[in-house]
């Protein structure tokens, strides 16, 4: 049943893309690209993709009039799919980076978070200088995987999914987990002996890339970001899977 | 034609030249070259072994639990994905003990290779005349130098080319230990994709060098495969 609705929406979104080709025909849908692993911003629960990107991915849909369609695929391969026109958007909780915009544009950010250390509970790591000449888990492709390379004789293992790196930890096969701080906080919850560590690794933005010639969804997309914001129903939104401390 | 040949250049010193990006390809290839070497070793003479006692047992009835074993490792290994079997030794079997990466993919990869490996040595061992092993015996050879000094040589060369295929497989299997965090050559090619977001160059790499490696290893096979032919008459 989930794959024959994914399907489906596979197949509508390759038909709609090929009439668009035609040129006349117009656009139904708004095709997003995510890593659905990385709660609260998306995950799967059931046969649906939810999370804070998805929930503002449906509001931005709603608002322009489009039908929208998920696509789950590698956080590393994300940029790629909207560069050769397989997505129009990625919401993956994706930072603005400096290489990134070489390659998309970025939306106005819709968020602000951190990169975060996890570790062991009673681990000789208490902040994030501590790291230098440690094994350190990634997600491959993530800012954390980018921002660990530059720590002092350090190994990184760069690992295809978040959890899989929290894992390791927790098998003490790495020392520490860099990722960011919502995801951090959901996987120390559910594993009992981690702790995140007080000082944070760096703070970032959270934006939506769009291929570099789309610039006309790219405006729709911060006008309605900025509609969005005003109304009050993307801090409802984040608040909803994020309780404040 | 030149503005193509300028996006080349600049594609191939954004992808492999610029940071010292190459060394995620040598590093890489070093890593799938030991993987794939240490577990093909360990896959033959995992199967030798299984080979040797599963025909043992088809021809004398002996080896009744040895057999049964074997026949579990196979029904087990084979009826699993090979990247299943990986996470599971790596998370579960070696979770709470602090191993080398590179020991935990030669025993993923040379377990599961080892009963391919089984069913292909066994097939030739089948394959020879039992009146071959009636006249070792005859001549007054016990059953294990029967096997060791008249039928093993005669099934080995029947063989070779589907163990060759065997090998070949096994050398692009390993590039699924990136599931492990391991950075083999696939790996290294996902990662500079993650740094520059280029979909092809990086891909094409690794697609050619695995390429050479699989043209090399044909080219070994086939003149071992002339080699042992000189002894037909």
């Amino acid at each position: 049943m989930k794959l024959g609705k994914i399907f489906c929406g596979v197949l509508a979104a390759v038909m709609t893309l090929s009439i668009a080709g035609c040129g006349e025909e117009k656009k139904t849908t708004l095709v997003m690209a995510t890593n659905a692993e990385f709660p609260p911003y998306e995950y799967r629960e059931g046969d649906q993709i939810v999370g804070i990107d998805a929930e503002i991915a449906q509001a931005i849909a709603d608002d322009l009039g489009l039908e929208l369609v998920i696509e789950d695929m590698a956080f590393d391969s994300l940029i790629a799919a909207v560069q050769s026109g397989k997505a129009d958007m990625v919401l993956a909780g994706m930072t603005v980076r400096e290489d990134r915009l070489e390659n998309v544009n970025f939306s106005d950010p819709y968020t602000l978070t951190a990169q975060v250390v996890i570790v062991k509970d009673g681990s000789a790591i208490a902040s994030p200088a501590d790291l230098a000449g440690k094994k350190v888990g990634v997600q491959l492709g993530t800012t954390g995987d980018i921002y660990a390379e530059d720590i002092e004789n350090v190994t990184v293992e760069r690992f295809n999914k978040g959890f899989e790196a929290v894992q390791s930890l927790l098998q003490d096969k790495v020392d520490a987990v860099i990722i960011d701080r919502e995801p951090a906080k959901v996987f120390v919850s559910e594993n009992e002996g981690l702790i995140i560590l007080d000082e944070e690794y760096t703070i970032e933005e959270y934006a939506i890339a769009i291929a570099k010639e789309n610039t006309e969804l790219l405006e729709q997309v911060n006008a309605s970001l900025a509609k969005l914001k005003d109304s009050g129903k993307i801090g409802s939104i984040i608040n909803k899977y994020i309780t404040a401390e | 034609m030149s503005d193509w040949l300028k996006d080349f250049a600049h594609d191939f010193y954004l992808n492999f030249i610029k940071d010292d990006r190459w060394l995620y390809i040598t590093r890489g290839l070093r890593t799938t070259v030991l993987i794939t070497v240490f577990a093909l070793i360990l896959g033959v003479v995992l199967g030798f072994i299984v080979a040797i006692i599963r025909s043992a047992h088809d021809k004398t009835g002996k080896l009744k639990i040895a057999n049964f074993i074997c026949r579990v490792y196979l029904t087990v290994i084979r009826g699993t994905p090979v990247v299943v079997q990986l996470l599971i030794i790596y998370y579960g079997i070696f979770a709470s003990v602090t191993i080398n990466k590179m020991i935990v993919a030669v025993i993923a990869f040379g377990v599961n290779s080892g009963a391919y490996v089984a069913e292909i040595v066994r097939s030739g061992i089948m394959s020879i005349d039992k009146g071959q092993l009636e006249a070792g015996r005859s001549l007054g050879f016990s059953y294990a130098q029967t096997m060791v000094y008249i039928i093993l040589p005669q099934a080995f060369k029947n063989v070779l080319p589907a163990l060759g295929n065997e090998f070949i497989v096994l050398l692009k299997e390993t590039s699924i230990s990136g599931y492990i965090a391991m950075e083999d050559l696939t790996k290294g090619g996902d990662i500079i994709r993650s740094r520059t977001f280029d979909a092809m160059m990086p891909l094409l790499a690794v697609a050619a060098i695995y390429l050479t490696m699989v043209i090399l290893l044909e080219f070994l096979v086939g003149k071992l495969e002339r080699r042992l032919r000189n002894s037909d008459h």
